[in-house]
């Protein structure tokens, strides 16, 4: 017994795997001590300010600098003409196509980026960029996507007019960039034809963007004597940007150094490169000094990484009792007017093919045309990995619809359809393997746990007397953890991850890896994971990432693959050490390795645990002399992880929400998350994961969009209209969770930072639109502000007293 | 988001404060709490050569009653009214409106005066004026001049005040005992200015309106009187019918422009809304 207790007591004071224990960043962010872009400040720094188009479609007939020139301080300004003889006035991008870095002869959005103004100080350089002047001619523009691929539309990108293919396949239109195609269309066809019910909807994923507290920016360096370039730039996969970088500039990748820093939320918005970076960076290059470049709040919201923009259609085929026999999904998404759309080069349109969700479906067919239009470049932001929560909106939205066609309760039609946890691994109709789950189990303790009847009974009664009420139920299916080099690339480049653990004499250890926090706590879990692999304290486990002269090569942190790649990739390499320890505590104890067990911290020999040798002990033996013949020194270990598959996290998820039917206002009542992540690093930060998470899918839902005018104008591209609930709007939470470990991962563990918002938002738009079900509505677009709620109203004559 | 070079002056007194603004003439802007006229500065809407901060001139501060009338220096910031006892005394509805005007941050700074001088109709403190019958005190080089605030709203941005003026003081008749207030506003979220909003107080009196103010946020170029929605109650006893009568009065003077919060169709039918949901709880509020 008293072994066990001691057992209990040190694997605790490991504070490893399981542990709440508390975020080792915060010290410094809650004390203003955090090092973000902007804090960096450079001896003989000059900054830089972006000349950007009024207009979202035009022809740029001449810029005049003179003014410019003019104002004190202004050392520059430059145009796609300076960049010119660099070859830097265009890069590639992300996605398969090009960019213009600074715009020429022609501007494709509204505050595209036209001129830098570089200056002593960020003052001068903001009065220079308002006297620069340029001379456009409008161009008609266009905003909708549907009209695109007209016979007459405009064509958008010159550049690229007569090119037949930009990196995805055949187009068929100066404006198409790829079509995109999954599945059995022909078995799909049959099935519908044959069905005994079929619905459709047609449903929007509107255009949104995650609005990091901080915006993008960087400082480049460039050493004009050794040729060396520092960049500390805004950017959640540091890496990849080296080697962008490095094949834009010429400059040998060895001489380029990104540094992450501290970043201040990415969501997908800091993963593509930006114009800004690259002229920041060619002016130091010219220059030699430093140059910082930073955006402005309302540049961010307008320019870089948005999201969404998928205009969905919806099909499902089905048998009378609701379950589900094919589904045909398609989309045509707007890319804007560069394909910056970060993407494997094999999977375009990202993971949609994920939207068969958690049901056992047959047959799925589904397809996504993407084209150019007259608006900011990007697409895939969001915490979402890679068009994931288009997918599940879609599935999450449809099967309501069907429940509703067919009479059947939300969560009963979700039973009949589920797939069942003996299936499991399941492959879907589209070939993804859904490595773990149990759907059923979720979805009941989730409707135990609200007691769904009596909130069916209640809206029954509220329903008799006229109010609105609404329940919304989302059973989704995540995937995450890009992803097996086979199927996933970046420019060619795989998308495994790696961590480079060293351990001191004195058993504490550094740990660096490929990935990149932006607020997720990796420095405190990671060291979790390395804990309880090694038995050391997660105290004594530091953890680095960001800097690429530091960290082994990896493809940063987005589309939560961190725990599912990098964890792994830390798991891994810790194991590594492990069986190098073994060896080295057989030899000390003088007994053969497979007399030797491990405990918490520890070898011990079997049938004589007073014979052991703990991991600090080792540590310090690895470091001497005393070592078994011919091993090398030190306990280090470096891990490049391919992950044989995705990881699919679940969740189920119940929202009840009241609306206002005279104003429109929709007002979350309650909202009860339960998230199965497989094995639980660390509760605390799981929790504060899902609340950042549902608390951004409310947003989604409920109020952000980028609108635009028909001419291409941006209408709320600042914080007064879009929409960043404050504590006083966001609902209360309350998480939950089941434990379904994944097969495949080293720890069993799943990504969970993208579950609630993928999750949460079909689970809002199902709460408002099961508010009007009973009067035939069956889909609602977002965002459902209280405006467009109240027109729902209004149409249906709720509004009247 | 980086606003044009000024020069910037921290006068003492209004006397200074005047001599600087007839010195720099048009070149010049008064500064108060700067929540409308930075973010305009940094926009570069607004170009100011002279920044003229009243924030130093302590006459400019403070509430106090004299002779049924309560005096507010035109420099007091909205949290200065939200904990004034004073105004939770005797005139709550400022009080009411004070607390939903954006948020904690802009209620440290951000003043009375310079809510009423802006001009702009989405502004709260203008309809809570018009609502409680207050006139605002304006002091230039040649002297000073009290103007009640129905009719000082011109037009978006545009007041009676001359550019040589300041706004030293509100003044604001002691509403009688028993008044019944109300001030409903519609907004997306804190911080936000008003999708519409509703100022309302109301006397009753053996069972009759006695008399009643109705004051109408952002549904039009300034704030708006409800006029014909007033007359509408005037003397007649207060009912559930009579209340929907005079929100759809309201509504009919309202002209909004539409933006993100929702076309002139929502907006006017919100104003109708806010004007019942005000005359319904100032009604209950009301002594009798
Ligand atoms: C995010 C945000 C949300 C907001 N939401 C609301 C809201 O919901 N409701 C609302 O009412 N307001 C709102 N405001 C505006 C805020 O209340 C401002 O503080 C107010 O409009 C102006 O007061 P100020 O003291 O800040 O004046 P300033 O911005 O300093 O000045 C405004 C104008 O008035 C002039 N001025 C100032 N004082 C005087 C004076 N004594 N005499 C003559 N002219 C003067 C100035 O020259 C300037 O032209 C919001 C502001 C922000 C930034």
């Amino acid at each position: 017994m008293a072994a066990s207790t001691d057992t209990l007591e040190r694997e605790s004071k490991l504070q490893g795997l399981g542990s709440s224990r508390l975020r080792k960043e915060d010290a410094r962010f809650i004390r203003g001590r955090g090092t973000y872009v902007d804090d960096i400040k450079l001896p003989g720094m000059l900054f830089g300010a972006m000349v950007r188009s009024p207009y979202a479609h035009a022809r740029i007939k001449s810029i005049d600098k003179s003014k410019a020139l003019a104002v004190p301080g202004v050392v520059a300004v430059l145009t796609a003409d300076d960049l010119k003889p660099v070859k830097l006035h265009w890069m590639p991008t992300l996605g398969g196509d090009v960019q213009a870095v600074l715009a020429d002869k022609k501007v494709c959005f509204q505050m595209q980026e036209v001129a830098m103004v570089i200056a002593g100080d960020r003052y001068s350089a903001a009065d220079g960029a308002e006297l620069v002047e340029v001379d456009y001619e409008e161009l008609p523009a266009i905003v909708d996507p549907h009209k695109s691929m007209t016979p007459d539309a405009p064509i958008i990108r010159e550049d690229i007019a007569d090119k037949d293919n930009v990196g995805h396949g055949p187009r068929t239109h100066p404006n198409h960039i790829f079509t995109w195609e999954a599945g059995d269309k022909a078995g799909v066809d049959a099935t519908f034809a044959g069905a005994e019910v079929t619905v459709r909807e047609e449903i929007l994923n509107p255009r949104v963007h995650p609005c990091p507290l901080e915006t993008c920016g960087c400082v480049a360096s460039f050493d004009k004597p050794t040729g060396q370039l520092t960049v500390y730039l805004t950017s959640q996969a540091p890496h990849l940007v080296r080697t962008v970088v490095a094949m834009l500039s010429g400059i040998p990748e060895s001489k380029i150094r990104i540094v992450g820093g501290d970043i201040g939320g990415g969501f997908g918005n800091k993963v593509p490169v930006y114009p800004g970076y690259v002229v920041a960076i060619v002016a130091s290059i010219v220059t030699g000094v430093p140059i910082k470049w930073i955006e402005s709040r309302i540049d961010n919201i307008s320019t870089t990484g948005f999201a969404r923009d998928y205009h969905g259609v919806g099909e499902l085929a089905a048998d009378k009792d609701g379950r589900i026999k094919a589904l045909r999904f398609t989309a045509l998404a707007d890319h804007g007017a560069f394909n910056s759309h970060v993407s494997a080069t094999k999977l375009p349109a990202g993971l949609f093919s994920i939207c068969t969700g958690s049901y056992a479906i047959p047959k799925a067919y589904a397809r996504v045309d993407a084209v150019y239009t007259n608006k900011a470049p990007g697409g895939v932001a969001y915490r979402c990995s890679l068009r994931v929560t288009e997918a599940v909106y879609l599935i999450e939205r449809m099967i309501d619809v069907l429940a509703q066609k067919l009479g059947l309760d939300k969560a009963e039609i979700r039973r009949r359809n589920f797939v069942k946890a003996e299936q499991f691994p399941y492959t879907t109709a589209l070939g993804w393997t859904l490595d773990s789950g149990n759907y059923h189990g979720a979805l009941d303790k989730v409707l135990k746990a609200v007691d769904y009847d009596g909130l069916r009974k209640e809206q029954a009664e509220k329903r008799a007397r006229g109010e609105l009420m609404g329940i919304g139920i989302s059973t989704f299916t995540e995937i995450v953890g890009a992803g097996p080099t086979k199927v996933c690339d970046i420019l060619g480049i795989g998308l495994f991850d790696s961590c480079d653990i060293r351990v001191n004499p004195t058993g504490s250890a550094i740990a660096r890896l490929g990935t990149m926090s932006q607020g997720q706590g990796h420095a405190t879990t990671y060291a979790q994971i390395i804990a309880t692999e090694l038995g050391l304290s997660s105290d004594e486990i530091q953890i680095e990432e960001g800097d690429t002269d530091k960290a082994p090569y990896g493809a940063g942190t987005w589309g939560s693959r961190s725990t599912p790649v990098g964890g792994a990739a830390a798991a891994m390499a810790a194991r590594k050490i492990r069986a190098k320890a073994q060896k080295i505590a057989a030899h000390l104890l003088e007994v053969g390795e497979g007399d030797l067990e491990w405990e918490v911290d520890r070898f011990k020999v079997k049938g004589n645990p007073s014979q052991a040798k703990t991991m600090k002990d080792i540590a310090m033996a690895a470091h001497t002399s005393n070592l078994p013949d011919g091993m090398e020194k030190g306990l280090d270990a470096t891990e490049y992880y391919d992950p044989p598959n995705m990881t699919f996290p679940f969740g189920a998820y119940v929202c009840v929400v009241d609306i206002d039917r005279h104003t429109g206002e929709p007002k979350v009542r309650r909202f009860y998350a339960l998230d199965d992540c497989g094995t639980r690093i660390n509760p605390m930060i799981i929790e504060g994961q899902i609340h950042g998470g549902l608390t951004e899918a409310f947003a989604v839902a409920f109020g952000q969009a980028i609108p635009f005018d028909e001419n291409g104008n941006h209408l709320g591209n600042s914080l007064m209209d879009y929409f960043l609930p404050t504590a006083v709007e966001t609902p209360h939470w309350e998480t939950d969770h089941t434990v379904t470990p994944s097969p495949h991962h080293p720890i069993g563990a799943k990504g969970v930072a993208e579950s609630p918002h993928v999750g949460g938002i079909p689970c809002f738009s199902n709460a408002v639109v099961d508010a009007f079900a009973h009067l035939g509505v069956t889909h609602m677009d977002m965002p459902h502000t209280s405006y467009r709620v109240w027109q729902q109203c209004k149409a249906l004559g709720l509004n009247e007293r | 988001m980086i606003p044009r070079e000024f020069e910037y002056h921290a006068p003492k007194s209004v006397q200074d404060a005047l001599g600087l603004l007839a010195q720099l003439g048009d070149e010049a802007k008064l500064l108060a709490g700067g929540h409308s006229l930075l973010p305009m500065m940094k926009m570069r809407f607004a170009q100011p050569g002279h920044l003229i901060d009243l924030g130093r001139i302590a006459e400019l501060k403070g509430i106090r009653e004299e002779n049924g009338t309560i005096r507010v220096g035109a420099m007091t910031t909205e949290n200065e009214l939200i904990w004034s006892k004073l105004l939770q005394d005797k005139c709550p509805l400022l009080v009411e409106g004070a607390r939903l005007i954006s948020d904690p941050q802009v209620r440290y700074k951000g003043t009375i005066g310079g809510d009423i001088s802006h001009g702009d109709p989405g502004n709260d403190h203008p309809a809570l004026m018009l609502a409680l019958g207050a006139s605002f005190v304006l002091r230039s080089a040649a002297g000073e001049r009290v103007v009640p605030a129905d009719g000082f709203f011109v037009g978006t941005y545009d007041t009676l005040m001359k550019p040589d003026e300041i706004m030293t003081e509100i003044r604001i008749p002691v509403p009688a005992p028993g008044t019944g207030y109300c001030y409903a506003k519609l907004k997306r979220k804190v911080g936000d200015f008003a999708t519409a909003a509703a100022a309302v107080t109301l006397r009753i009196r053996g069972g009759a309106v006695q008399d009643v103010a109705i004051a109408l946020t952002n549904v039009g170029p300034t704030p708006l009187k409800a006029r014909a929605a007033e007359d509408s109650l005037r003397g007649k006893p207060l009912s559930d019918a009579s209340i929907v009568a005079a929100a759809g009065l309201a509504m009919n003077i309202c002209d909004p422009a539409a933006d993100q919060r929702g076309d002139a169709e929502y907006k006017t039918a919100m104003a109708g809304e806010m004007t019942q949901r005000a005359l319904h709880t100032a009604r209950e509020r009301a002594g009798r």
